[in-house]
């Protein structure tokens, strides 16, 4: 029934902190049992008539790097905003692992789920320090009296250390979050997702702004996340996308267009006449 | 370990001589309530009942400031109804003085004069419990706390944000305002409570009272300071930092605005409240007009000028505009809302951090 590689479920602790322990069949918390953990059926979602979604079907498998590109108005933000509950679907349904349905969760419960989202334009608190940032970010309890009363341990210091290390912002973890560069500021907002814990990771256009060389770290940076997480990733820097992508999917005008390897997606006709160009 | 976290904490409390200043000011304050007290009035020293009055009236309103900071300058949350929840504490704590005054009011009736006026025969049910300090004390904090737990949950939960949620907090005041001005609230309408006589049998305005109002007054203005020190430096001040900031990225961190806001709204209606109790017996009135709009528009102002997102800031704009306050009105009454207007926009283009931020030393931006 279950292949060896997909039969260990997720254990998280569930928003609200309760890890009630029940059947199989209730399993609480994330169940990939199915090897897939995002499912998207049949989505539209329509903003005053215009069709941003447009019966949106996807899915992404555990561990999986996807890609997605598309031209502008395709759907691409609409998607990821669905998905992490910002926008709210017309029609159709949208999992995440077998059970969790995300139409019934609100934006702070899906990342506490293990969602976590970055944003095009680079987003971080700018009047905190490096490491501030990643504190706040820090999975763990989210409740007013848990943040009264918040102490870092030694484990999450470690934690935020390793995270430095790995976003190359050790030397900067003083500064104000504002005086960084726009590349570093992507990589700290990738560094506040990874301090989440996420099953799942969105990035939107993570290397928008970002010098070749940059660019280039970040690709070895996702690379090296695959397998522990999923990512899905916008782009249109396609020599980035050459460069990690296993998986391609093409959207246009809120569907999937084509799927496939980078080059079997290139090499389609109707790719190249709504996206990629003659 | 302790060297760094006595060096964070001398850099967390800001520059030495902004610290001396501090301590010079609340060596002072403690000291002005013996002077009305023990010293003879012909003295220099004697600090007269005016001034002790007066000084005691802008620390009621620096609390207010402060809190008034803890949501806009921290949270970002610009209210211009702040004046409604100070005016509720005051209120409250009327209510008990206009029980307290007894058979002593011009009817020599049990019920406070107004409601002889209006030929009511008994006490509205509100009023129950109001001869009781302790009860009127919990009222001035808990009204004004209830009515921001429900507007707040309203408001937030609904996203309400910017210059729609500063409207709402207006027209909220405002509301209240007429409601208040209708004598049949049972709040003395336009006249609002006054004559008070005594508070705890001790004279209203016995030098003793006064003094004892005013070192209250000064107590929960450091009580608050610490408070608020202590509260903006955890974890979750920083989280009301992010929600000013960033709010969408905190969402998609996991976090729940709508309880971060809802507390620190809460607690900051709630420390206003008091200051209201504060004020009114120092002051011996309170009526409607404590809630007009403009009132309110002043405490953001005082906080702007002061330096909003700092502790220290408000207390200072609350004094130093009050303070001028108190001298322009008497020395150029027409002018004063003129000179209040250049002061708001000269702070808002040339020290956007405010006073405070003319103080600081540029050294801590290194």
């Amino acid at each position: 029934m279950m292949s060896a590689t997909t039969s260990q479920p997720v254990q998280r602790e569930s928003w609200d902190g309760d890890v009630p322990a029940s059947g199989r069949l209730l399993q609480p918390g994330l169940d990939v049992t199915h090897g897939q953990i995002l499912y998207l059926d049949d989505i539209s979602v329509s903003f005053d008539g215009f069709r941003a979604l447009n019966r949106l079907s996807l899915s992404i498998a555990v561990g999986e790097l996807r890609c997605i590109i598309g031209p502008n108005g395709a759907g691409k933000t609409t998607m990821m905003d669905v998905i992490t509950g910002k926008t709210r679907a017309d029609s159709g349904s949208a999992f995440f692992g077998q059970t969790i349905n995300l139409a019934q969760h609100s934006e702070a419960e899906i990342a506490q789920l293990g969602i976590g989202r970055k944003f095009q334009k680079p987003t971080v608190f700018e009047a905190m320090t490096v490491q501030e940032n990643l504190e706040l970010a820090l999975a763990g309890p989210r409740s007013v009296w848990a943040s009264l009363r918040a102490r870092l341990t030694g484990q999450q210091r470690d934690r935020i250390e390793e995270l430095l290390t790995l976003i190359r912002l050790g030397e900067q973890r003083a500064r104000l979050a504002g005086l960084l560069s726009h590349g570093q500021k992507q990589w700290l907002e990738i560094g506040m997702l990874l301090a989440q814990e996420p099953q799942l990771l969105l990035l939107d256009e993570p290397v928008a702004g970002m010098t070749d060389a940059e660019t280039e770290k970040t690709a070895e940076l996702l690379l090296t996340l695959q397998g522990q997480h999923s990512l899905m990733v916008v782009e249109h820097d396609m020599d980035f996308i050459a460069s990690i992508a296993g998986k391609v999917t093409v959207l246009a005008e809120g569907a999937v267009l084509a799927e496939g390897t980078l080059a079997q997606v290139q090499a389609d006709e109707r790719v190249i006449e709504v996206y990629l160009g003659r | 370990m302790q060297t760094s976290l006595s060096l964070r904490l001398a850099t967390r409390l800001g520059p030495q001589p902004l610290k001396l200043a501090g301590a010079a000011a609340l060596a002072v304050l403690l000291a002005m309530p013996a002077l009305h007290l023990w010293t003879d009035p012909a003295s220099s020293l004697h600090v007269s009942a005016y001034t002790l009055t007066l000084v005691g009236k802008i620390l009621c309103y620096a609390i207010v400031a402060l809190a008034m900071d803890l949501v806009w300058g921290y949270t970002g949350l610009l209210s211009l109804g702040h004046g409604l929840f100070f005016a509720l504490g005051g209120y409250g704590m009327g209510m008990y003085l206009m029980r307290a005054i007894g058979h002593d009011g011009n009817y020599q009736s049990d019920l406070p004069d107004f409601m002889v006026f209006l030929d009511w025969k008994s006490l509205p049910w509100f009023w129950q419990g109001s001869e009781h300090l302790a009860w009127a004390l919990c009222l001035a904090v808990g009204v004004p706390g209830l009515l921001a737990l429900v507007f707040g949950w309203l408001a937030f939960r609904s996203r309400i944000k910017g210059v729609y949620f500063s409207i709402m907090t207006q027209a909220l005041t405002y509301a209240a305002m007429l409601l208040f001005f209708r004598n049949e609230t049972g709040f003395g309408g336009n006249n609002g409570f006054t004559d008070f006589k005594r508070i705890l049998g001790y004279g209203i305005a016995a030098p003793g009272t006064r003094a004892t109002l005013f070192l209250l007054t000064v107590l929960l203005l450091v009580a608050a300071l610490a408070a608020g020190f202590w509260l903006v430096h955890s974890k979750f001040g920083r989280i009301l930092t992010a929600i000013r900031d960033a709010e969408s990225r905190l969402m998609f961190c996991g976090y729940n605005p709508l309880y971060y806001k809802l507390f620190i709204w809460v607690a900051s209606a709630m420390l206003c409240g008091l200051a209201g109790a504060l004020y009114v017996p120092q002051v011996g009135i309170i009526n409607p007009g404590e809630m007009s709009p403009a009132n309110s528009i002043e405490i953001a102002i005082w906080v702007a000028v002061g330096g909003r997102g700092s502790l220290i800031g408000p207390v200072l704009g609350a004094g130093f505009i009050n303070a001028a306050k108190s001298w322009f009105t008497v020395a150029f009454p027409e002018y004063w809302l003129f000179f209040l207007g250049a002061l708001f926009i000269a702070t808002t283009l040339f020290l956007p951090r405010g006073l405070l931020g003319l103080l600081r030393s540029h050294k801590e931006n290194a």
